[in-house]
């Protein structure tokens, strides 16, 4: 499950000579008269892992949606691969950008199946039906979060890291390319963290390009090749996680004190809270 | 803030398990044949008593077959006008509202995520009611279908303008606009009611706001079939995109669904069917409201089984319902919009008992 791709991409994951897949430059959005977003500019390659950290109300979320099409940018342009996505249409962007979000609510009544044929969606014409290419699409999905044994049960009965898995299961039925996750890791036990994060991992080695939305420091200096740092709508830092997340940038953002050390074994970033 | 409310609540709904695997075909054939024979058994009850072979002769024969074929009989001219211009074409009526209601009702729970959620949720009801009593009261009865239905379009009208009026149509507000809109037009009939109503008029006025089938004939057959067929079997197919609905508007969205323009479609849509059904029977409640549900119950909560289920279910229960209201208390007929209530409210109270889905 771990993945040796972008294992070592701590220093050379952002170079500028790796052709960006994803580049949103100048993103602004305005929720009731108030700057939420605030000039972002985002650069990633193919099939590296972003992580977008940042405080509560920092506008993580509505980064996502805004890269996803969900929410309409007031300015800026995001490119995939060369391609305007937000020019696209509604379903020619849903077959090449997906979103798990994080759902509290439980009660849709229906089969772990049946929640991850909804990413058929965009791939199924309106008035027709689903046939068997789209079911080994969804068989695919299931058993790529090893959740196959799960997909006769009620999504309603599973365990929050079940009900991730199955979101992300669903976004990758609609085979994107750029997978966008919403704190995937909310709620979750730190086996069930660290194993959606594998899986997220996996996808991004075989050539997805992946952000998400974090909370956990760790979480992302572990996992991610790049980290973009936003606060109050904007970017105060980008780069590699390990030149990103230093004691003084987590002061300045989180206003909280923090050590950051090496990982004995990873080398990777490893933050201690001051907590006296 | 529900993830750890929902979590490991239930084990395993015990309720219908087994039939939600029965295939979606199946279901839809069983329920069609149950239908088409309500349809030939519902027209043999009455004052005057006929036999199915006589209403299967008389199918045949309006259709330009042999009437002995398949076991038919030949029956007399006044018993073929019982059958014919009396009995069969307010039992289709039955069952195009039946159908058309029940899928109304899907929809509107679906695309507002309400449960409550009913066809009249627009006002279409209260709007319908108001041009109905305004007709009833000026004494011109014969265009009461039309006035009703423009009630109910402006109604339907008034609710979407000021639900759409902050730019997007959402759940609540779109709820709450069409509140507003009912209480309103409520308030209006009950006024035209109080001011002028006197004894007969004031009983016609009752009979249709409850609910009654008892004036359709052929053209009422022919409104609301084809309403049925040109707006609910289209609607009937969209399951997929309600389907889409299931984890918000977001997840909608992301999945390539155009949220808000279909919101405003189907929820026109919906309107313009429960417009031409209020037209013709009156505002039958109940019906919109539970079938859907008491589907739910039995057949899962994927909308592209629901829809179909809940029009055919609809039909079915519209005809016995009514065939009940005629026939129960002869030669009193009920207003069918009590039996609606009467049967359908401890039905659904004994699915609900046997159903922990719902909490």
């Amino acid at each position: 499950m771990t993945t040796t791709g972008s294992a070592h991409g701590i220093g050379d994951a952002v170079s500028t000579a790796a052709p960006a897949a994803l580049a949103a430059s100048r993103l602004s959005f305005s929720r009731n008269g108030q700057l939420v977003i605030d000039g972002v500019d985002i650069d990633l390659p193919v099939g590296s892992f972003g992580a977008v950290i940042g405080p509560n109300g920092a506008g993580k979320s509505t980064l996502l949606h805004l890269l996803v099409g969900t929410l309409p940018v007031d300015a800026g342009a995001v490119l995939f691969d060369g391609a305007d996505l937000l020019a696209l249409r509604r379903r020619d962007r849903a077959r090449l950008v997906a979103l798990s979000e994080q759902h509290g609510d439980g009660d849709t009544g229906l089969l772990v199946t049946d929640v991850v044929l909804l990413g058929r969606t965009p791939h199924i014409g309106r008035w027709s039906s689903e046939g068997p290419a789209d079911r080994q699409v969804v068989a695919d999905a299931l058993a790529a979060v090893g959740m196959t044994a799960f997909a006769e049960r009620p999504f309603d009965t599973l365990s929050g890291g079940e009900r991730q898995r199955v979101h992300l299961a669903r976004a990758l039925a609609q085979e994107p390319r750029l997978l966008l996750l919403d704190e995937p890791t909310n709620h979750l036990d730190v086996r069930a963290q660290l194993s959606l994060l594998s899986l997220v991992r996996a996808q991004t080695a075989a050539g997805i390009t992946a952000i998400a939305a974090l909370h956990d420091l760790n979480v992302a200096a572990a996992y991610a090749d790049s980290v973009v740092v936003l606060s109050e709508g904007r970017v105060v830092a980008a780069g590699p996680a390990a030149s990103v997340l230093t004691g003084e940038l987590i002061g300045d953002v989180y206003g909280v004190r923090a050590d950051v050390l090496r990982h004995p074994r990873t080398g990777r970033p490893l933050i201690a809270f001051d907590t006296t | 803030m529900t993830a750890t409310i929902a979590r490991g609540t239930r084990p395993a709904p015990p309720a219908g398990r087994a039939l939600r695997r029965v295939p979606t075909s199946v279901w839809v054939v069983v329920l069609s044949v149950v239908l088409l024979l309500s349809i030939v058994f519902a027209v043999t009850f009455g004052p005057a008593d006929i036999r199915p072979a006589e209403v299967w002769g008389s199918i045949l024969g309006h259709l330009g077959l042999d009437p002995t074929a398949f076991g038919g009989e030949v029956l007399s001219p006044l018993r073929d006008g019982i059958v014919w211009e009396l009995r069969m074409p307010r039992i289709l009526t039955a069952a195009a509202v039946g159908a058309g209601l029940a899928l109304s009702g899907t929809v509107m729970q679906a695309i507002t995520r309400n449960p409550l959620a009913d066809p009249y949720l627009l006002g279409l009801s209260a709007g319908a009611s108001l041009g109905a009593v305004a007709v009833i009261l000026l004494g011109v009865s014969l265009i009461l279908p039309v006035a009703a239905f423009a009630g109910a379009l402006a109604a339907l009208l008034a609710t979407l303008v000021l639900a759409g009026a902050a730019g997007s149509l959402t759940p609540t507000r779109t709820v709450l606009a069409g509140l507003a809109v009912s209480s309103f037009f409520g308030a209006l009939t009950s006024l035209v009611i109080f001011w002028s109503a006197t004894g007969d008029t004031y009983r016609e006025i009752l009979s249709w706001l409850l609910g009654s089938l008892s004036g359709a004939r052929w053209p009422a057959v022919a409104i609301a079939l084809g309403a049925l067929l040109i707006v609910g079997i289209p609607l009937m197919l969209t399951g997929r995109t309600l389907d889409a609905f299931a984890f918000g508007d977001h997840a909608a969205s992301a999945l390539g669904v155009g949220v808000n323009s279909t919101r405003w479609l189907l929820l026109t849509a919906t309107a313009l069917l429960t417009g031409a059904m209020v037209a013709v029977s009156g505002s039958i409640g109940f019906v919109g409201l539970i079938l859907p549900h008491a589907v739910r119950l039995v057949a899962g909560q994927r909308n592209r089984v629901v829809l179909p289920l809940s029009a055919l279910a609809g039909a079915i229960f519209l005809i016995w319902i009514d065939t009940g209201a005629r026939t129960l208390f002869d030669p009193r007929e009920l207003p069918v919009g009590i039996l609606t209530a009467v049967v359908g409210a401890p039905v659904f109270a004994l699915l609900l008992l046997r159903a922990r889905r719902i909490r």
